[in-house]
Parts: C-alpha cells; structure tokens; sequence
C-alpha cells in the first residue's frame, strides 16, 4: 500500500481509535483530530456517551497518545450548527425527520474536514465508520450488520469517498472492542455512543420545543376529517409515530391510530390506521450516484428507508434532481426528509447505488 | 527538532536538575524540629536569601508558592481583600487588559463573587500601558482601589511595561501594585526594591527551574488574606508543606538565570532578531506584533494574513518545529488571543498569530529549521483559511 497523510477523525470512542490503529499498522502517516462541535463544551452531554465532551477530548487524546500520533482539537462548532443542528430544527419545523449523522457526514466529516485536510497536505480522512470500502471504491455494508453504518454514508459522492478511508468494515463490533483492549486502548469497554450527540438528554421534542416554542394545533383524523386531539407543535410528530399522540376520542374500529403526515402550513397533524401508511411508491431529491456510472433507465435493486430500517426491492429510476422508487412490497413509516438509500446486493457486502432525500 | 516555545517552558538547568536530586533524596520536613528538620529548613532559608538577593528583595518578602498561578491569585484576592478589610471603600481593582489569564480570572472572579468594580488600562496598538491612563483611574477614584495588578511583561506579544513608572503613580496614592513578571525574570533586569513594587510573582519553569515551584515577593508592610489555610508555613498567608527540593532548585535557577541575563539577553536578542529579518523576508506580508525596542529578548511574535494560527501550528509541528497560538480552552480548542484583541487586532488577524520563544538552548539551527518550513506551511494554511466560512 502507498503511504500516505491520513487525517484520523476521532470521537473518543472505541471505533475511530481503532480505525486510526489500523490505519498507523497500514503504514501510514497519521494525524488525530478531535471535532470541538458543540459551542460550549459543558453544555452537551456530561457523560461518555455523545460525541462532543470534554470527557471524549480527553479520551480521543489518550488514544492518540497509545498509538503516538499527533493529535490536536479542530473548532468545527459554527459550522456544525449552522449544517447540521440548525438544519435539523429547520426541518422538523418544515414537517420533515431529517437524520443529523447523515447531514454531519455530508456537510462536516466529508466536506469540512475533509476540504481543510486536503488544504493541509493530507491525502485522506480515516474515520471509525462500521462500512466497507475497498479498492473497488464501492461502498458497502459492514459485515456486521446491527452495526452497519452505509445507510449515513451513502450521501457521499464519488469524490468524497476516493478521499476516505474506514477501517473497520471488515470487523464485528465485538472485534473492534476485543482489538482495542488487546491494544491497551482505554475506550475498549466505553459505552456505545447512540441517539442524537447534541441532545443531551435524549429529548427530542423538548429540544424542538425550546427552538420552535409551543404552537398548538388541531390532530386530524384522515378518514373522518374530524378533529380528535390537540397538539403542542406539529413539529414534535414523525410519520409512523403512535406513542404520544393524547387524543381524545378512540377510532370508531378501536384500533390504534398513527401520524400520517404533518402539514406546517395549516399547523395539522393528521393520523390513521396502520394501513394508510403503507407505501408504495417513493419519490426523493438530490440524488447522489455513487456506485458505478448513472443508469440511463429503471433498475432492480434493493432500498431502505430509515436507518437500520428494512430493506425492500425495488425499481429505482433516476430522472435529473428526482429518484423515484417502486416498492416491490408495501412499506409503513416512509418519512420526508429520510433517506432513500439503494443498494445492489453482493456476496462481500451489498453495495450502495444511491442516496437521496425522501419527498413524498 | 526546533524548540521555539521557550515561553511556554524552557528546559531545566543541569545545576538545576542536580540541585534538585540531591535534595529530594534527604528527608525532612522544614517544620521538623529535629535535625533532619532542621537540615531541610536550612536548604529552604539559604534558598530563599538566594531568591531574595537576586530579585532585589528582602529574604522575608520570599513567599514560596506552587508556581505562577497561585503567586498570582495570591496576589490578586489576597491583597484584595485585606485592603477591603482595612477599609470597606476600597472596592475596586485596576487591571490590564492584557494581563495573563491567572491574573485576568482571578480579577474577573473578585468582579463576579466579591463585587469588586473592576477597571482595565488599555494598551495601545504595540501592546504597551501607559502611566497616564492609570493616573487618570486614580485621580478619579483612587481612595476606591485597593490593588493595581499589571504584568511586567507580556507573555504573548513580548512588550515590557513600564512597571516602575507605573508602580511610582500607584505609590503617589498609596495603592499597592501587584506585578506578574513570570515572562521577565532573567529576560531583562527585574529589581523588586527598585521597582517600587508592592508583589510580584515569579516561577520556576520560565527561567530554567522545575515546574510546580515559585515565589510571590511580598513587600513587607503589604497584608494579603491567604488563598490556602494551614500550617501558615510561609508567614502565614500560605500554607502547605516546604517543597525544599523544589524551592531548592527554583532558587539556583533564579540565581543563575538573573547573574545571566545581561549575557543571555544579548545573545538570544540577536538570534531572534536574525529569525524576525528572515520570517519577514520568507512571507513578506507576515505583521510583526508587540513593541518592536521594549520587548523580551526571546520573543517573536507575528499576524500571518490569511491564515490560522492553529493549521500553522500543525504544519509546523509536523516538520518537528514546536511554537504557539496563544491559550487554548480545557477541551483544546483555540481561542482568539485576547492579547492581540486588546491591541486593537480584529478576530481574524487574532487568529492568524503565532509566537516563536527562543531561550537558552536555542539554536542558529533551529531558526534554520523555522525559515526551510514556513514558506510551505504558510502556503497550505493560507488554502485551509479559504475554505473557511465567514464567522
């Protein structure tokens, strides 16, 4: 393998300290880098479990020092508020689920970091991101598939992922902690980082709440038309969703209703029962091709709709700025503002097509 | 391997080291009243009559501390509060605006929990107080203040103040003046007496020492309400166990670094203007900051238009060339200096500096290393600044 000036992206968590150990056996050159990404450090999570603590500096430092790698904090919070943190209050307000790893992969991982790494002499950006990207350049599924992160990756485009590098594709999460105690890492047993890194305390709604304020409306049920709830915000609601809703009267059938869709203009939620989610057809925006040359026509291939959603074959036309998918089978829960991602099956990792952004 | 951040730290004296090992290996504590105790309190007196004669000090205005930090919060709310104490008006502490954050914190922290008033001098665009602003603070409210504190010099930018002009304007109305003159010791002539001073703060690490040890020279008829409550080892306004290998061995640095300075001044002068000349012509565009006559012999400090001082500092280190950007926050993030910010500089060429310190092992070699790298790293970091979005 050629030696090249790799930037290592490290969390303080076990996965990207193992990643950048593996890059350093491949023989390459490297350089840590911690993401200051919240504003004020102390005011995001105090524990060990997000992605912008003092706590994950040290740690991502610590590990720096284990594999004797430069290591120094990068100051990406603007950036990361203005991209990702005000994005996704913007698109809850805008009655769309948006999924903030992907948008953090896309606008500061692979965009801002990666620009000013490149700026800076280096060749790539490691990160510890459980996706296989070989020499091929396809992207593809983890081999440990509870794991698999392709799903946020696959808004990357052909340019963004000739300049990173995963290491940890080809490893189980079990494996990935197993090497770094046998590496005398201190992350090995530190907890899995999970929901959203800039929620501290994992309420969503009440973070929403406190950006959007209470701006009380009318649940709608989408057969009867009739009003049958009150809520705080349209905003605070995502399709599929049944906990939550407080309504007032039961459906006639006694059966238990879910949201449909959000409308911001008219501030209405409207709900239904579980069979009016179902969908069929997707239609998405801002398609990114990344897996081979862009089809002139229809192809069959696989598709998911939410992250470690389930995953239905389907026939994906690309038209311009607009992907359009057939489900083979129905799906329920289908987001705006998700990501349609598609995927080639293979026997070394079902390879990602495409990504776009879920409209209707 | 170039060592340019001697301000930071600067290695120790061999003298130093061996200072230090012999004494570290005798037990005894300095408040023993046997002989091991005793034998120990000797090396802490002898030390402190050391300290004391090269600072221009009486052997009793000694008072060993834990190094620069807390000589400077000693200073600050210790001198502070006995004047309130003397005299519930005195509620206000002047300043500079350009003090070192042990000295700036301490006073902002009085400002939030004590409710003191605060006032900050200003410096001019070289970095420089002048006495004319402080006896403006004073003929104003002088029979308010209870402490002056201002560094005699700067640890970023390198100007020397003019301490004793300033401390005579203090003394006309009777106000003590604290001065942090960690950066000065052994970089230019530092006479505690002769300065008209009320405290002053020195450390190890700057001149030679180990870390963790130094002094606060207290003027005698000065009061200070101790930081530490204890033993009162150290005339009762600080306690905790004498450090005697410690004090030890900060004491031979001193001495040598003072009996030096005339010697080393010139020397490390020349170099850094060497390397000044040469940066200059590398990166023509490149703002040379501080006074450019008043100034430590070691320090270079310059604005690089265009890029950030943080991707300097990496590119740099990457060719084994060490130097600064100034503080950084506990989570390692860089921070405008507030220094530079003070000088009238905007955020961007705040960002945009870096300070090269040269001390007494520094190298011909070494400012070599510095001019062969910084051309390339200027240049990728000017590209790493324009991806950058406007704050």
């Amino acid at each position: 393998m050629v030696r090249v000036r790799v930037l290592a992206a490290m969390s303080g968590g076990v996965d990207s300290a193992v990643a950048a150990a593996r890059a350093v056996d491949a023989g390459h050159d490297v350089t840590g880098v911690h993401l200051a990404l919240a504003r004020n450090p102390q005011t995001y999570r105090t524990g060990a479990r997000g992605c912008c603590t003092l706590e994950d500096s040290r740690d991502a430092r610590r590990a720096a020092d284990v594999l004797g790698i430069p290591f120094y904090v990068w100051d990406m919070a603007d950036r990361f508020h203005a991209d990702v943190v005000d994005d996704f209050v913007a698109e809850y307000a805008a009655g769309r689920t948006p999924n903030p790893c992907l948008r953090c992969n896309e606008k500061i991982k692979f965009a801002a970091v990666l620009d000013r790494a490149v700026a800076l002499g280096f060749d790539a950006v490691v990160t510890g991101h459980h996706a296989r990207l070989g020499p091929d350049g396809l992207l593809r599924r983890s081999v440990d598939e509870a794991k698999d992160q392709s799903y946020v990756l696959a808004v990357l485009t052909r340019q963004q992922l000739d300049r990173a590098i995963f290491p940890l594709g080809d490893s189980t999460k079990a494996q990935v902690r197993q090497e770094a105690a046998s590496r005398g890492l201190a992350v090995a047993d530190k907890p899995d980082s999970h929901d959203i890194c800039f929620i501290a305390d994992g309420d969503t709604r009440g973070f929403l709440a406190q950006r959007l304020g209470e701006t009380p409306g009318d649940v709608v049920d989408a057969t009867t038309g009739a009003v049958v709830g009150q809520h705080a915000g349209a905003y605070a609601y995502t399709v599929g969703q049944r906990r939550g809703l407080h309504l007032d009267r039961p459906a006639p059938d006694g059966r238990p209703r879910y949201v449909l869709s959000i409308t911001p203009k008219t501030n209405t939620v409207t709900v239904g029962p579980a069979e009016a989610l179902e969908v069929s057809e997707v239609t998405a925006t801002r398609p990114v091709w990344s897996g081979g040359p862009r089809p002139d026509g229809p192809i069959e291939c696989e598709v998911q709709l939410r992250a470690h959603g389930v995953v239905v074959p389907a026939t994906v036309t690309v038209d311009g700025d607009s992907l359009h998918a057939d489900l083979r089978r129905p799906v329920r829960g289908v987001a705006a503002g998700q990501a349609i991602v598609a995927y080639r099956p293979d026997s070394a990792g079902d390879i990602v097509l495409a990504s776009a952004t879920i409209t209707t | 391997m170039a060592y340019l951040d001697h301000a930071a730290t600067t290695p120790m004296l061999d003298e130093v080291l061996e200072a230090y090992v012999a004494t570290a290996r005798e037990v005894g504590n300095a408040s023993s009243l046997h002989a091991s105790g005793r034998r120990a309190r000797r090396r802490v007196e002898e030390s402190r009559e050391r300290v004391a004669a090269a600072l221009g000090a009486r052997p009793s205005e000694v008072i060993f501390t834990g190094g620069g930090t807390e000589s400077d919060n000693l200073a600050v709310k210790g001198i502070f509060w006995a004047r309130r104490d003397a005299d519930a008006r005195r509620d206000q502490v002047v300043s500079s605006a350009v003090e070192h954050h042990a000295v700036l914190d301490a006073v902002e922290w009085l400002g939030r929990r004590e409710d003191a008033e605060v006032g900050w001098l200003p410096v001019d665009g070289t970095g420089r107080l002048h006495p004319d602003a402080l006896r403006a603070e004073l003929a104003e409210h002088g029979d308010r203040i209870a402490l002056i504190t201002a560094m005699w010099a700067n640890n970023e930018v390198g100007t020397v103040q003019p301490i004793g002009e300033l401390a005579a304007v203090a003394a006309e109305y009777g106000v003590p003046f604290h001065t942090d003159a960690i950066q000065a010791v052994g970089q230019v002539p530092v006479d505690f007496a002769a300065s008209g001073v009320a405290a002053l703060t020195v450390t190890g690490h700057k001149l030679g020492g180990p870390v963790g040890v130094g002094a606060l020279v207290l003027a005698r008829d000065v009061a200070a309400v101790p930081l530490l409550h204890g033993g009162g080892q150290e005339r009762d306004v600080r306690s905790g166990t004498l450090d005697a290998a410690g004090i030890v061995a900060f004491a031979v640095a001193v001495e040598a670094a003072v009996k030096g300075q005339q010697e080393y001044a010139t020397r490390v002068a020349a170099l850094r203007d060497d390397l000044v000349r040469r940066v200059r012509q590398a990166v023509p565009e490149v703002v040379f900051n501080g006074d450019p006559a008043d100034r430590l012999p070691g320090n270079a400090h310059f604005s690089f238009p265009g890029c950030e001082g943080d991707a300097l500092l990496l590119l740099l280190d990457a060719q084994g060339i060490a130097c600064s950007t100034g503080s950084a926050c506990s989570a390692g993030v860089a921070q405008p200096s507030h220094v530079l910010l003070a000088m009238g500089a905007d955020d961007d060429r705040a960002r945009s500096s870096l300070r090269f310190s040269l001390g007494h092992t520094s190298t011909a070699g070494e400012v070599d290393a510095l001019i062969a790298a910084l051309p390339a790293a200027v240049d990728r970091a000017r590209r790493a600044a324009a991806l950058r979005t406007p704050r």
